[in-house]
């Protein structure tokens, strides 16, 4: 119910906002074709502008969620969110690079763009991972502190370097200012590579959810049980890196989704991960649309991107996260 | 813990009084030779290269007219306030890392640091849009705006991590979450903006030195001249904090005044690091623990003021030397004319969080 009502907003309100019967409208007469002579306005916006729009921040949102959830889920820390944990900027550090060494003005190839920004996503996660791993053999995941700032370090270097390469590159300025914050307006060839990509982190994902249960138990449990850890684990991580890796392709890095959502969704239906990880999806899908929408309606006639107004909204979620925590650490 | 005093004497002056150990006082000298180094290479290196020799006798009053222009027009304003950053920088770190108790506590990590950076922003794009008061905005609104963005986003960590006192962890997650939603509210700000002004500000948050004059450091040395003093002053009374609260206020230590002037203190050289400067990341993070584990036991398990404040202006002056010069490497890559500083210290202070997040652990789980 929520998704639809949030698919109908992002449909019918913006700058130009129209009424819901000329988007139903619309919507009915089929697709309309940009200079289609004699096609109503209303038509033109809603095929052209706003359908791709919130069939990406669907995509997007739903990716996040799902990935955030089995963030938590392999990490067992209800505080790992692919945005600060270095998976984003990773992604986005590959496609800066990608776009200096081959791009010519900042273009690239949509192949490129999806195969970068899955590389990096992989190198910030294994880092990340690895750092906090290699803290603490028994708990370095399951200690938020160290996690986090394990994310803080890793974004704050990858970002530096983002900043480096983008200093040299003055052209490249215009583009990734708008690149790097996220928006839901990336180019059609991108997305459209990217959606089979996020396809596939959503089956594994799936997939990987009756073993998350299994392993939220610990992983001695876990293999007792005849789970095989080992595979598990690799599964999760390959499904977070191909969820991640495309979203961020797709609409730049968007922080506090992955955090979130998971939260709503265990609120909603519990923690049993066959339930909790496709609730996640639809939150995610949800609150990115309500995002985007928010970013459209409160500047007028320009926008804020989605990627920002969850930041602007996902830090003091985070603080509420983090004052409701039971700390047992230092 | 804490060492039981040895050596060393009394200082007193009126109602102040500090212990001065051997070496402690050892490795600030140190530490100031360190920088006097540092300080004649940054100023020879550049696109007109100089001797050493030839520097000291430029600093020395002497040197021929071409050179003396190079050192003292073009190179020592920029050095200087790569100095009193770094000082700065320093010493706010290592109040705030004694004060938190925690070394993970700094302000570019809690987020201080970018409650400044976005008063700043809101003023320079104010300035823009009202050119006519383009002048006093940057001279009087930047540090205003700046200090007051720092100073209240240090209440709000402070306030939002309180719960039944003030806890190291919860206050360092706070503040990532604070600094998350600061920098969400800064690209808010800067894509409303219009290019140009956008890459003002841009260059503004990354950080950097290029183009400062006397103003700046004016500005910045005044900071440094007022905070450094309170700063020695307040760092001794914390090794009563130390102890914890309880045996503080047993030893007679005005518990609540004292904590607050050294949130004040570290906040405001925070602030006026980022006015001179921008933010520029991990430096208040790394030195004071650089400097605690140089000053051993003589530091009491608090990382040392002023020998923090010496390292900090090193590590400043060194990493815009490299950012400036780029090392040579512009033969490998395709390097901007000039990376600015605080991306420099981000790419070494980074890797060495991580590090003292692995060591950390490592040690809570033998």
């Amino acid at each position: 119910m929520l998704v639809v009502a949030a698919v109908v907003a992002s449909l019918a309100l913006g700058s130009r906002s129209l009424p819901l019967d000329q988007v139903v409208g619309a919507l009915a007469a089929g697709p309309a074709p940009a200079a289609a002579p004699g096609a109503p306005e209303s038509a033109v916006i809603v095929w052209q502008l706003r359908v791709p729009r919130t069939l990406l921040g669907l995509l997007a949102g739903a990716a996040l969620g799902v990935a955030g959830g089995l963030m938590q889920g392999h990490t067992r820390n209800p505080l790992a969110d692919p945005g600060l944990l270095g998976v984003t900027q990773g992604a986005a550090l590959a496609v800066v690079l990608a776009a200096t060494a081959i791009g010519a003005d900042g273009v690239l190839p949509p192949q490129v763009t999806v195969g970068a920004a899955l590389l990096g996503a992989a190198v910030g996660a294994l880092v990340v991972v690895g750092i906090a791993l290699g803290g603490a053999r028994s708990r370095g995941l399951t200690d938020p502190l160290t996690l986090v700032l394990a994310g803080a370090a890793v974004t704050a270097l990858l970002g530096s370097l983002s900043q480096a390469v983008v200093l040299a590159d003055a052209t490249a300025l215009q583009a990734y200012r708008y690149w790097a914050v996220g928006a839901l307006t990336g180019p059609p060839g991108v997305v459209a590579l990217a959606a089979p990509v996020a396809a596939v982190g959503l089956v594994l994902g799936l997939a990987g959810a009756r073993a998350l249960d299994l392993l939220a138990l610990g992983d001695d449990v876990a293999r007792g049980a005849g789970l095989r850890v080992g595979p598990a684990r690799v599964l999760g991580v390959a499904g977070i890196v191909a969820l991640v890796g495309a979203a961020t392709a797709a609409c730049g890095p968007v922080a506090f989704v992955g955090l979130v959502v998971p939260h709503v969704a265990r609120a909603l239906v519990g923690p049993v991960h066959r339930w909790l990880l496709p609730v996640a999806g639809l939150v995610g899908a949800a609150l990115v649309l309500v995002a985007d929408v928010l970013g459209r309606l409160v500047a007028g006639a320009g926008e804020v991107p989605v990627g920002v107004v969850l930041a602007v909204l996902g830090g003091p979620a985070f603080v509420v996260l983090v004052r409701r925590l039971r700390l047992v650490t230092l | 813990m804490l060492a039981p005093p040895r050596g060393g004497r009394a200082v007193r002056a009126g109602r102040v009084s500090l212990r001065v150990g051997g070496r402690s006082v050892g490795l600030v000298l140190a530490a100031l030779g360190l920088l006097v180094l540092v300080v004649a290479v940054d100023l020879s290196r550049g696109s007109a290269q100089l001797g050493l020799g030839e520097v000291f006798s430029v600093l020395a009053g002497g040197g021929d007219r071409g050179a003396r222009f190079v050192v003292t027009e073009l190179r020592l304003p920029r050095t200087s306030t790569a100095v009193a950053v770094g000082a700065l920088l320093g010493l706010s770190g290592a109040l705030l890392q004694a004060f938190a108790r925690n070394p993970l506590a700094s302000p570019d990590v809690l987020g201080v640091d970018r409650g400044a950076a976005a008063g700043a922003v809101v003023v320079i794009l104010a300035a823009t849009a009202a050119p006519s008061l383009a002048g006093p905005l940057a001279a009087v609104g930047v540090p205003l705006a700046a200090g007051l963005g720092a100073m209240g986003t240090a209440v709000l960590i402070y306030v939002l991590a309180w719960r039944h006192g003030v806890h190291g962890t919860r206050l360092v997650l706070v503040g990532i979450g604070i600094a998350a939603a600061l920098q969400g509210l800064i690209s808010w700000m800067l894509i409303g903006a219009r290019l140009e002004w956008a890459a003002q500000a841009v260059r503004f948050l990354s950080g950097s030195l290029s183009g400062r004059g006397w103003e700046q450091v004016a500005q910045a040395g005044v900071a440094l001249a007022v905070l450094l003093p309170l700063a020695v002053v307040l760092g001794h009374r914390l090794d009563a904090l130390v102890l914890g609260d309880d045996t503080a206020r047993a030893l007679g230590v005005p518990l609540q005044r004292s904590q607050l002037a050294v949130l004040v203190v570290s906040v405001a050289a925070a602030a006026a690091a980022v006015v001179a400067s921008g933010p520029v990341g991990f430096v208040a993070l790394l030195v004071p623990q650089v400097a605690l584990r140089l000053a051993g036991r003589a530091a009491r398990g608090r990382p040392p003021v002023l020998a923090s404040a010496a390292l900090g202006a090193v590590l400043v002056v060194l990493a815009d030397c490299v950012g400036r010069t780029s090392l040579g490497l512009d033969v490998l890559f395709t390097l901007p004319n000039e990376v600015p500083v605080g991306v420099v210290t981000s790419i070494v202070g980074a890797p060495y969080l991580m590090w003292l997040l692995v060591r950390r652990a490592r040690e809570r789980t033998v």
